[in-house]
């Protein structure tokens, strides 16, 4: 068996049918994870085609054995990533004792597996029932005990016509806008100043609402210009005056 | 020659029998003694007399149907004589195809669970990401919480449904960890004989 003998070994993994050089092949191109790879029964294909010769062939088995380590270190990489560094700190002696454990403890479990399969297979003539389980029942809302004057009551409430519905904001009448502008524009003629909630304190809620509506509309149209000190403060209403700000514009030049 | 079924009596056990009797014909998975009492309206000891009467008339040799305490339950079966005739009609669940990969999977988490699929991987040396898959569609083992911490990954514990596959009564009739399997301290042993064979 020479060198190109070990890469067409056969094998029959659960992962991996044929020879053992498209397995490293699949591996390197990342088709195949290592973790899925199963290097005991490559181990052990090798070993059953090494005792079938009376030969030992040392250079097959120098190939074998950079390859088979090869593929180990990669499939212990991917398997635990993070362990790299807790596993480099061991000693020889922790690192064997660790091996043994785990070793140990995977032994167990394949044991446990094996008699799992014995028990499946002993238990193989018990038939049952599977399936969902029926619903279950939906609770009964059940009402507290009832008075049936309570219920008279209730009735009564429902049977009362219903209250009229106001209508006497609809009858409401707003002065004119116009009204207020005139008023204004000639109180301006008099006074150079005025203040707003002195001129109209005395009107109702609704007129102050259009009067203050007129104040805006002079505003707007530049013959007024309006001061307030603070939110909620009295409004100062001032008569746009361009002689004396033409004035002021020259005495500060 | 066993009495055939009579169960019409003025025994209040033997009426609460027939009732117990009626709840295990209605479901589909295995009913504890607390599920028959609380169905039942009786109380837990009465339920387990009811129980004895019916384990007593429904047992192997005697009945087609037979009642069976399992998977912390009690449930009606099929009788293991009947077993060829129910094999034309029907599949016993997860008959088929448990991989070598899939028991040992199981074994771990029936002994170590709930544990996670890094976990599982690191007992059997090769990732468990498909046996893991195939057990939980066969309703044998199930999603349990998460490992701790942000992005933990998800934990699984075995089913009633794998105790009533392997006829255990509970989980705790799997046997001993320590009766099965060589200790690391034998193995140690085992790696060195051949060790020195190998250097004599």
């Amino acid at each position: 068996m020479g060198v190109t003998a070990v890469r067409e070994l056969e094998l029959d993994l659960d992962a991996f049918e044929g020879p053992f050089d498209l397995l490293l092949t699949l591996v390197l191109k990342e088709e195949l994870e290592p973790s899925e790879v199963d290097v005991a029964g490559i181990v052990v294909a090798f070993v059953e085609r090494l005792s079938a010769r009376d030969e030992l062939d040392l250079e097959a088995c120098g190939e074998f054995l950079v390859l088979i380590a090869a593929l180990l270190e990669l499939k212990a990489r991917s398997l635990f990533p993070d362990e790299e560094a807790e596993l480099s700190e061991l000693e020889p002696e922790e690192a064997a004792e660790e091996l043994a454990r785990r070793l140990a403890e995977y032994r167990r479990m394949k044991e446990a597996a094996g008699w799992l399969a014995e028990r499946l297979a002993a238990e193989r003539d018990r038939y049952f029932r599977v399936g969902p389980a029926p619903l279950a029942p939906r609770p009964e809302r059940r009402l507290a005990p009832q008075d049936p004057e309570r219920l008279a009551a209730a009735l009564r409430a429902l049977a009362q016509p219903a209250p009229e519905v106001a209508l006497t904001h609809m009858g409401l009448r707003f002065p004119p806008v116009s009204q207020f502008l005139s008023r204004f524009r000639a109180l301006l003629a008099r006074r150079r100043r005025f203040d707003f909630d002195a001129e109209v304190g005395d009107l109702p809620r609704v007129e102050q609402a259009v009067a203050f509506l007129a104040l805006l509309e002079l505003r707007k149209s530049d013959e007024i210009q309006l001061e307030q000190a603070a939110p909620f403060a009295p409004i100062r209403v001032l008569r746009h005056d361009d002689e004396r700000e033409a004035s002021w514009i020259v005495r500060s030049a | 020659m066993d009495r055939p079924l009579r169960l019409i009596s003025t025994n209040p056990v033997d009426q609460l029998a027939r009732v117990v009797e009626a709840l295990l014909v209605v479901a589909t998975a295995p009913l504890s003694v607390d599920d028959l009492a609380q169905a039942a309206d009786d109380d837990a000891d009465r339920i387990e007399t009811a129980l004895g009467l019916l384990s007593e008339r429904y047992r192997e040799g005697r009945s087609g149907i037979v009642l069976e305490r399992v998977a912390g339950g009690y449930a009606f079966r099929a009788a293991r004589e009947a077993s060829t005739a129910c094999a034309r009609l029907f599949e016993r669940p997860v008959e088929r195809g448990l991989s070598q990969a899939a028991l040992e999977t199981l074994a771990i988490i029936a002994y170590l669970g709930p544990c996670s699929r890094p976990e599982i991987a690191k007992i059997r040396g090769v990732a468990a990401d498909s046996a893991v898959a195939g057990l939980v569609e066969r309703g044998l083992i199930a999603e349990a919480g998460r490992d701790e911490g942000a992005g933990g990954a998800v934990r699984y514990r075995t089913t009633a449904l794998f105790e009533r596959v392997f006829g255990l009564e509970s989980a705790a009739a799997l046997p001993r960890l320590e009766e099965i399997g060589e200790t690391a301290v034998e193995i140690r042993e085992r790696l060195h004989s051949v060790a020195v064979g190998k250097t004599a």
